[in-house]
């Protein structure tokens, strides 16, 4: 359901097939994976079998003398690249590390790690040669978890590393000039805790964990990349960003961007685990040596064990509530595995955290620490759902100490417009609390349990939201239609909806636009699909060449009237002389007119758009526990968000199912089993357990219209908040059906049944 | 993955030979939905698969209310649990061959590869035993017979010698107040591996039990007839207490290891559960028959 139904708009909310439905439902898509050019040769990648292991010396000659082999490259292969770090949409890099990660040079750093990548003609021979490499390592003592590696005695995975102290977010910050696993300190200070913790009448301190989960992308990873005579690199991939991996690829190959060409393929999935580049360089490599194109695909063990996977996080959390239900104070330490590499997400974590409350005093330390498993990476609301966790669970048992409905609770305490986050930022005009009376207005709040083992939880969320740059082309065709080119990778629909906005502008139907993603030859930069920008983005784009190419059709109708082009006006898909009413032609007869007025009307702009809007969303799920078995059947699930205006509300209600399937299976099953050397026993969908449609009910939504008073089409991001809270609503909902805390993710059967036994005073 | 050859025998005696010819390095091939998943995983290599499909025998499927029930090894679980009269006989098997994977799995797989694949955790195997099968193999010195609870040595491994073949499981038919049921835990709905999986089969007079069998998947390194677990009931009273003693008869008789998919101590606990379940819905079923 939608909480508005006004009609400003024609085309904008309203459901139109989508342009890429034909071809993805007959199966004739192209995806990067499907991808395929004459003379292609396959790359594979030989991985470390250690977490932590010095490489001693690899010898490929065994695998160059197989038949059918072209070309082995490794990380001696490699240029060394700038240690510098950059911002990357909702996460920084750094080259250096990013090139490392890519291709081990000197250490492997997690099991999975490439070490070695061959070209052969097949891919079974490709498969055949990398047995025949020989690597000799000197295995050392893995760092496996974020407390362990902060120790003074831990072993050093970088053992030049030393500590950054940022005093705030993206804070360049100072050197702690001490050797450290912890790359990273960064704190969010708001008010005084202990003045605030004072004036508490109930406080309650918790610590939590949370696994390694993966992003789980049905597509795996794939480059096909060829590497030309003339030294200019195509690259055919499926990717979050073609910009972004052009610079990325321009570093490591220390290769000019201009002669990089990135050809954006269909992609099935992201989450923000394809934002970085992994196979591109490899494959781009050996097609230099070999002068063929290279193809490059991972299985889904080499997705799990060599891209990645959103980090574990070991955290504590301490709020302070009044007799009477207000919160007075929030402290919170957030130790988060950024994997073999600095850079988690614990910096966007802490900035989610306690958001969506209006809390005086908030304190909050996070430290990024390496460890050795796979660098972790974007993944929807990136850090977000870690950090909401402990918030929402120790919110939950506050309320319950105050003796009030967790609801109300944090109604009482929402954040409103004005109000000041733990980075002393103000809220801008959202709708928090609006989804909060959604929800308690809702059918399923009033609706009973209707039976013993049920309970019920709730949990909010917030997202800042992106903004990122955008560039879009228009073409207008003599018969009414629009041609629209942009360049972002469409992974939630975004294409249609960017023709909505574009047809909405000139008053066309969305059938009439005709939406394609172009190659970074041929379109102007764009940020990545990340963030949840890319409709916002581009809806601005689309709002500047509409307006530029409306000016133009005003002057070609004003020569037509004999007129001067401030004379003729254009409103709800209608151009028309202000002086004779008469006068006036639609779009799609104006269009027709273009020739003979001084010939066709393309426009094209690139925009920087700021004024995301943040997401806000409360989330009621509804669980039935078999005690004996520890199983969590979830019988009811409702997702209330503040989705400003919808452009395609399917899209729309598909982005929130989707992210709170994603944090379900976050919640209950999901994990990277690790061995105690550091092998993840689990990398494949077999054991690693997302959620499957047996397991699930109808994800209800309960979508709210606050515009977003900063975009000329009210649109706000909304694709990544909804993975955020359905970590702490269910964990609030197993305690209200069997009355146990549940503290480490995931909440599987198993530990439910042992909570449980320790609950009852049993051991058996 | 290497290439490798691939055998369609038309006759028993045809695979038998085949398979003799290359001892280890060849193995039958069924539904291939363990085998080719184990063979493009790096797990096994082999240089020839002996098709079992186009055998006729391995593919009947034939069933008698006097002499019960013969599956040719090749039959694919979707034609057990599809056959009406099968189905009312042999509750427990259904149950077990409707849960092996989902719809394209069972439309694919058979029950005499998911016995001969011989993992712990192979959810027909405690049903057939519960069911008290008998596995019919032929090979180059001739046929044997052999009860499902004597198949599997190790795990992967059965009593199967190279050049034999499972030709069908024969199971007989079910006496006047049968019931069986097969249950197994996974943490999600579906395609997962049993943390634990049970079969009961159970005789009834009135309320009391005359013949009680119990096996267990996924708590020792093959599947387990838990005989001493199914006596304890055997001439008693199905009451909850009795159903209680059988159900911790059964935990003994497992051997279960701690793993990620769950830990020795929890799969205990869940033989315990599942014993009592499955039990008591193959009660149910026997007197509702
Ligand atoms: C997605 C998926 C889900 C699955 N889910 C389950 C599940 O829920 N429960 C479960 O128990 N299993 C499951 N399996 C495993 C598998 O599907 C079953 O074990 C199935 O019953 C195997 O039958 P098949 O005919 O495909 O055997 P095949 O793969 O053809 O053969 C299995 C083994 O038996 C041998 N073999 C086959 N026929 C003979 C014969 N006549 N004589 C001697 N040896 C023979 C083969 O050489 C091989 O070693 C799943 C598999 C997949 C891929």
């Amino acid at each position: 359901m939608t909480t508005s139904d006004k009609k400003k708009y024609k085309v904008i909310g309203t459901t139109p097939i989508r342009h890429d439905g034909a071809d993805k439902v007959t199966g004739r898509a192209v995806y990067g994976i499907d991808f395929h050019t004459t003379g292609m040769l396959w790359g594979k990648i030989l991985r470390s079998p250690h977490a932590h292991a010095k490489i001693k010396s690899i010898d490929a000659t065994k695998a160059l003398a197989l038949p059918g082999v072209h070309a082995v490259v490794t990380g001696k292969d490699m240029a060394v690249a700038r240690d510098i770090e950059v911002e990357a949409g909702e996460t920084s890099l750094n080259y250096m590390h990013l090139s490392d990660n890519v291709m081990a040079r000197d250490k492997a750093l997690y099991k999975g790690h490439a070490v070695a990548a061959v070209a052969a003609d097949t891919q079974h021979i490709a498969e055949e040669a990398l047995g025949l490499i020989e690597v000799d390592y000197e295995v050392l003592t893995p760092v496996l978890n974020g407390r362990e590696g902060m120790k003074s005695d831990a072993p050093l995975i970088h053992p030049d590393q030393t500590t950054k102290i940022m005093a705030f977010r993206f804070d360049p910050g100072t050197d702690s000039g001490e050797k450290s696993n912890i790359a990273g300190k960064s704190q969010l200070k708001l008010g005084d805790i202990d003045a605030g913790f004072k004036e508490a009448d109930f406080i309650v301190e918790r610590e939590y964990t949370t696994s390694w989960v993966h992003q789980g992308y049905i597509e795996a990873q794939n480059a096909t990349a060829h590497w030309n005579n003339d030294d200019n690199i195509t690259v055919w991939n499926s990717s979050q960003g073609t910009f972004n991996q052009r610079q990325l690829m321009a570093e490591i190959l220390k290769h000019p961007v201009s002669q990089i060409k990135m050809v954006p393929m269909e992609i099935g999935g992201g989450f923000g685990g394809k934002i970085p580049v992994y196979l591109e360089i490899p494959a781009a490599m050996l097609s230099k040596k070999t002068g063929h194109p290279v193809k490059m695909t991972m299985t889904r063990t080499e997705v799990f064990e060599g891209t990645g996977p959103a980090s574990a996080a070991q955290m504590k959390a301490k709020v302070g509530a009044t007799k009477d239900g207000r919160i007075t104070a929030a402290y919170a330490e957030l130790v988060f595995e950024a994997g073999a590499f600095p850079g988690s997400a614990v910096g966007a974590g802490a900035q989610g955290m306690f958001t969506t409350y209006n809390i005086e005093n908030v304190l909050i330390d996070g430290y990024d620490v390496v460890v050795n498993k796979p660098k972790s990476a974007a993944y929807r609301s990136p850090g977000t759902p870690q950090a909401c966790f402990p918030a929402e669970a120790v919110i939950d048992e506050l309320a319950e100490l105050v003796g009030m409905d967790p609801l109300d609770f944090r109604m009482k305490n929402a954040a409103k417009e004005g109000d000041r986050r733990a980075d002393g930022v103000q809220h801008p005009e959202m709708g928090n609390l609006e989804c909060m009376e959604a929800l308690k207005a809702s059918d399923h709040y009033k609706s009973d349990l209707g039976g013993p083992n049920r309970g019920r939880g709730v949990a909010s969320g917030y997202w800042g939201n992106a903004g990122m740059p955008a560039s879009c082309s228009i073409a207008i065709n003599a018969d009414g239609t629009v041609s629209l080119a942009e360049g972002s990778p469409d992974i939630g629909g975004s294409r249609t909806s960017i023709a909505m906005m574009c047809a909405e502008a000139f008053g066309i139907a969305a059938e009439d636009v005709h939406p394609s993603i172009k190659d970074t030859d041929s379109i102007g930069y764009q940020g990545l699909t990340a963030g949840s920008s890319t409709t916002l983005r581009n809806g601005w784009a689309v709002f500047e060449v509409t307006n530029q190419a409306i000016e133009l059709i005003k002057a070609r109708a004003a020569r037509l009237w004999e007129t001067e082009p401030e004379n003729v006006d254009f409103a709800d898909g209608v151009f028309f002389s202000k002086a004779e009413k008469e006068l006036k032609l639609t779009f799609k007869e104006m269009t027709g007119k273009l020739m003979e007025t001084g010939g066709p009307i393309s426009v094209a702009a690139s925009v920087a758009p700021r004024g995301a809007g943040p997401s806000f969303t409360t989330h009621m799920v509804d669980v039935e526990v078999d005690p004996e078995t520890g199983k969590v059947e979830i019988l009811r699930y409702t997702a209330a968000q503040d989705v400003g205006t919808m452009i395609h509300p399917d899209y729309v209600e598909g982005q929130v199912q989707g992210g709170a399937v994603q944090g379900i299976g976050w919640a209950l099953n999901e994990e990277y089993f690790f061995s105690d050397k550091g092998a993840m026993l689990n990398a494949s969908y077999l054991d690693y357990r997302v959620p499957t449609m047996l397991d699930l009910p109808m994800i209800d939504t309960i979508l709210v219209e606050h515009a977003n008073p900063d975009h000329p089409f009210g649109v706000r991001g909304v694709a990544e908040i909804s993975v955020v809270p359905p970590l702490g609503a269910l964990a609030n909902a197993i305690y209200a059906a069997v009355g146990v805390r549940m503290r480490d993710l995931p909440m599987a059967p198993h530990k439910i049944v042992k909570a449980l036994q320790e609950k009852n005073g049993k051991t058996k | 993955m290497r290439p490798i050859e691939y055998v369609a025998a038309k006759t028993v005696q045809e695979a038998v030979t085949s398979l003799a010819e290359k001892g280890d390095a060849a193995r039958p091939l069924a539904g291939g939905t363990d085998i080719i998943v184990q063979l493009r995983g790096g797990r096994r290599q082999l240089d020839r698969l002996v098709d079992m499909k186009a055998i006729p025998e391995l593919n009947e499927l034939t069933y008698n209310a006097s002499s019960g029930l013969r599956i040719g090894a090749a039959v694919p679980c979707y034609r057990v649990y599809g056959n009406a009269e099968v189905a009312g006989a042999y509750p427990g098997l259904i149950d077990a061959a409707s849960l092996v994977g989902g719809i394209q799995i069972q439309g694919r797989g058979s029950i005499g590869g998911n016995l001969c694949n011989a993992a712990p955790s192979g959810d027909t195997i405690p049903a057939l035993i519960a069911h008290s099968a008998v596995a019919e193999i032929t090979g180059p010195g001739g046929s044997r017979e052999v009860p499902v609870e004597d198949f599997c040595t190790a795990p992967g491994r059965t009593v199967i010698q190279s050049g034999e073949i499972l030709v069908a499981i024969r199971i007989p038919a079910p006496a006047a107040h049968f019931g069986a049921c097969y249950m197994r835990f996974i943490p999600r709905n579906e395609m997962d591996i049993a943390v634990v999986g049970v079969g009961a089969s159970v005789v009834m007079d009135g309320n009391k039990v005359t013949a009680c069998r119990i096996a267990l998947a996924s708590v020792a390194p093959t599947p387990v007839y838990a005989a001493a677990a199914g006596a304890v009931l055997a001439g008693k009273e199905a009451t909850e207490e009795n159903i209680n003693a059988v159900a911790e008869v059964a935990q003994s008789a497992a051997t279960p290891i701690s793993d990620m998919r769950g830990t020795a101590e929890y799969r205990t606990h869940l033989i315990g559960v599942l014993t009592r379940r499955a039990l008591q819905s193959a009660i149910q079923r026997a007197k509702g028959a």
